[in-house]
């Protein structure tokens, strides 16, 4: 079977290549049309054999894992024979070479999507195509010379692997890689677009219209695979927090900002045919970032505790990424004339400033964690010393950008397009303005100290700013819902559905607003954390904000892949006994590793957040590790709100609503919105 | 009876002092510090968080901020004292010193001169003639709520 995939890999190199030869002479216009038309299907038919060809290789590698065949180097070093058989999957991308081979997997599947649907435009698919053609060739070419994930291993194989990383033996580390990849890989697609249409001057804003959808499905995935990263971290690596700005994490969020303010941006593109470089540069600036994570995180240039995908590689992604740059900054300087804006900007107080404010501090939070993450670099040369830049410095230089960002969210639906009066926007502006001051007011005779510390000043800005943005996103459902009512007679909740379905992209995005407000909340919940460590023995208690921890008892076993101690701590909260808790410590026999099963009673005011610690060697006694983490749970339940927004934006508009009865009363005029 | 602004300043002041001051006991200046380092495991964990099994950095670094605290030093000096044993890299952030400061102030300087621009960018796009005369503010306002009542039919 090993055999099969390195023939696999080869073949696929091989379809690649005549897929971007092909595809460049079909497009360049320098052969006779019909055989520029049979040459561009060509090239087509073998793109879609590519993901064939790929698809071959990776099961080809799933099968050599799931048969524990050990002669292959890269199942032996991240799978052994007891690793059970969800675990077994995710050995396709728990190493370096398996990950790449998961990479070129994803990105020949788009590709494949992508060339089933050229009907949707067949010269701005050709040129697209061609220009996946040529990322995927760079993947094909590491993964048949650089890094190779059917080599062999000398001798006769072993009895047994070193198996999969502890950490990554965890539900959520099936998902979660994936997840990102489909983000990161995913961002290829409009990248493509981008540049196909720059490179052939294409007419028009369809390409936008195309490339929408593709980067919104991306940016859910890359949505999803950090958050879900985040929960893991929460859940595994047992610290109690859930973003540690390690490079690995800003790697997969840089992409991540830059895509946000592209699709924000793009709506000025299509409404107003304004910011055509600005988003260009955007869709770029996107993929580049991608590459340029990986690169830091694999070639080693920067410490992350992510060190298992580090290697020689990364230089490959270095010269991936220049290329890429000198690429699009050629065809920048020689087609854009066709970038030129077709309006300008009126006011500072419209909707388009809003939204060019807005790129402006994506962009800013995204050259911070940037500039944060390469900074010991800089250092070293100007220096002579490393220093370390680690989350006092992110949050201290994020959070006033992101509240910043936050109000934006708040005012920018506030605005009309074009111009907006002062008057209009006072008008509109009051009661969420109202809502942020009550909420302020309200958190302080709570008891909340905002003049405390930093963090509970920013604490107390997000809540007040986030139900700024939630009355916004509240009125403007009412406003729409009640001009409905009126028409229609529906009840509101009808009405309002029906303006969703109406403009499911708009009130889509509302309702990812409100999911960003949702996550805000979580996220200022962490300024209250609180945390204790003890030694525990039977029948000790140890007593954390509202809860009292009886220990019952502890104890150990153990299984062929690892053995374990665990704690049996009854939790208290008053004099009620809310649950039995078993935070646990496992030790991997394979790899020889120790790993963390966090006990968490998760409720919507706070986790109570249980680490088993260790072991006090002179009294053999559990060390426990409390966490009282308030609003946590907001954050998962604000990404669910996120994930429903983005399926409603991506939903097509519900046919116009037919009048049933005359209108009956003419509420608030609307001045504001598109 | 008018107050001299400085008694007011004074009256203001003491409040707040002793707000500032709750609370920052050692328990408060052990968290604190501890959350200003990184354990020098390698592992890149703040210091407190640090929750490797068997860690031998973590746990002595944990006594020795406890030792240097009993000691009645200041913030400062602990933190010195770290990075004379430790190296710089101890330090969770850059210090606002020296070249370290670059650090701090470039994010916030590029933001800044990002919104400057962009304001310069729409000033100066408004003040170009246009092609054809744009109506007034108020006007497109009312233009706008009569399209939405024209067009209210759905």
């Amino acid at each position: 079977m090993p055999y099969l995939g390195s023939f696999a890999l080869l073949l696929a190199l091989a379809l690649s290549v005549y897929s971007l030869v092909a595809g460049v002479l079909a497009i360049s216009g320098r052969c006779p049309p019909r055989t520029a038309e049979l040459l561009g299907e060509t090239a087509r038919r073998a793109g879609i054999a590519v993901f064939m060809a790929v698809l071959v290789a990776a099961a080809a590698l799933l099968w050599s894992t799931f048969h524990d065949d050990f002669s292959v180097s890269y199942i032996l070093h991240h799978s052994n024979r007891d690793l059970s058989a969800p675990y077994k999957f995710a050995v396709l991308w728990s190493g370096q070479e398996g990950s790449l081979l998961f990479w070129a997997l994803l990105l020949s599947a788009y590709g494949f999507v992508l060339r089933l649907r050229h009907k949707v435009d067949v010269r701005l698919v050709a040129h697209a195509s061609v220009i996946l053609a040529a990322v995927q060739v760079f993947f094909l070419l590491l993964l048949n010379v650089a890094a190779l994930p059917f080599a062999m291993e000398p001798g006769p194989p072993p009895a047994d692997g070193n198996g999969l990383n502890p950490l990554l033996q965890y539900a959520e580390m099936v998902i979660h890689p994936p997840m990102l990849y489909l983000g990161y890989v995913g961002m290829t697609v409009p990248f493509a677009f981008a540049l196909g249409a720059l490179i052939m001057r294409y007419p028009g804003e369809k390409w936008i219209h195309i490339t929408r959808r593709w980067t919104m499905v991306t940016w859910l995935f890359l949505t999803c695979g950090i958050f879900l990263g985040a929960h893991w971290a929460y859940s595994v690596l047992g610290w109690g927090g859930y973003w540690g700005w390690d490079p690995v994490e800003n790697a997969s969020l840089m992409p991540w900002l830059t895509a946000t303010a592209f699709l924000h941006s793009v709506m000025m593109q299509e409404k107003r045919g304004m910011m055509k470089v600005w988003n260009v540069w955007l869709i770029f600036t996107t993929f580049m970032l991608s590459i340029l994570g990986t690169f830091l995180t694999r070639s080693g240039v920067v410490s992350s505790v992510h060190a298992f995908a580090q290697s020689s590689i990364g230089w490959w992604f270095g010269g991936l990424l220049i290329a890429t740059a000198v690429v699009c900054v050629f065809f920048f300087v020689k087609n854009r004339s066709h970038l030129k804006s077709e309006n300008k900007l009126e006011s500072l107080l419209s909707r388009e400033s809003s939204f060019l404010f807005n790129n402006l501090v994506f962009l800013a939070s995204c050259f911070a964690v940037l500039w944060g993450t390469l900074f010991p670099l800089l250092s070293e040369a100007v220096q002579g010393e490393k220093v370390t830049v680690g989350p006092p410095f992110f949050n201290r230089v994020n959070v006033p950008i992101a509240l910043f960002l936050l109000l934006l969210t708040g005012v920018g639906p506030l605005l009309a397009w074009r111009k907006t009066s002062w008057e209009s926007l006072k008008r509109n502006f009051a009661i969420p303005a109202g809502a942020a001051v009550l909420t302020a007011v309200f958190l302080i005779v709570g008891g909340v100290r905002p003049w405390h510390d930093p963090a509970t000043f920013y604490s107390t800005m997000a809540i007040s700013l986030a139900a700024l943005v939630a009355a916004t996103i509240g009125s403007e459902f009412l406003r729409g819902a009640r001009v409905i009512r009126g028409h229609t007679g529906q009840s509101l909740a009808a009405a309002m559905l029906r303006l969703t379905q109406r403009n499911t992209r708009r009130y889509g995005g509302y309702i990812v607003h409100f999911g960003v407000v949702v996550i805000a909340i979580g996220l200022a919940g962490a300024a209250f954390n609180k945390e204790k460590e003890q030694e525990l023995g039977n029948g000790d208690k140890m007593m954390i904000g509202a809860y009292t921890l009886v220990c019952r008892s502890y104890t150990q076993d153990d299984n062929r892949n690892f053995s374990s101690e665990w704690a049996i701590l009854d939790v208290y909260k008053g004099d009620r006994q809310i649950g039995t808790v078993f935070p646990e410590r496992r030790f991997y026999k394979a790899s020889q590793q120790p790993s963390t099963i966090v006990a968490n009673l998760s409720g919507l005011k706070e986790d109570l957040y249980l680490v088993y610690a260790g072991k006090n060697n002179d009294t053999d006694r559990p060390i426990i590790k409390a966490h009282v983490n308030p609003l946590v749970a907001w954050i998962w339940i604000g990404v669910l709100v996120i994930v429903f927004g983005t399926f409603v934006a991506l939903a097509p508009n519900a046919a116009a609503v037919k009048v049933t009865q005359p209108a009956r009363v003419q509420t608030a005029a609307v001045e504001a919105g598109d | 009876m008018k107050w001299p602004a400085k008694r007011i300043a004074q009256a203001c002041s003491v409040p707040l002092l002793i707000i500032l001051l709750m609370g920052a006991g050692d328990d408060a200046r052990f968290d604190r510090l501890g959350h200003k380092m990184i354990c020098a495991c390698g592992c890149r964990q703040i210091l407190l968080e640090c929750n490797h099994v068997g860690c031998q950095y973590s746990d002595r670094m944990r006594g020795e901020l406890s030792t240097w605290l009993a000691r009645g030093d200041s913030d400062d000096l602990v933190l010195q004292a770290f990075m004379q044993k430790y190296g710089q890299t101890v330090l969770a952030a850059p210090t606002t010193s020296g070249f370290n400061r670059v650090a701090w102030v470039t994010p916030f300087a590029v933001f800044l001169a990002g919104i400057a621009l962009a304001i310069f960018v729409v000033l100066r796009w408004r003040s170009l003639p246009q092609a054809a005369a744009s109506p007034s503010v108020q006007a497109l306002d009312n233009y706008r709520q009569q399209a939405r009542k024209e067009t209210a039919e759905l």
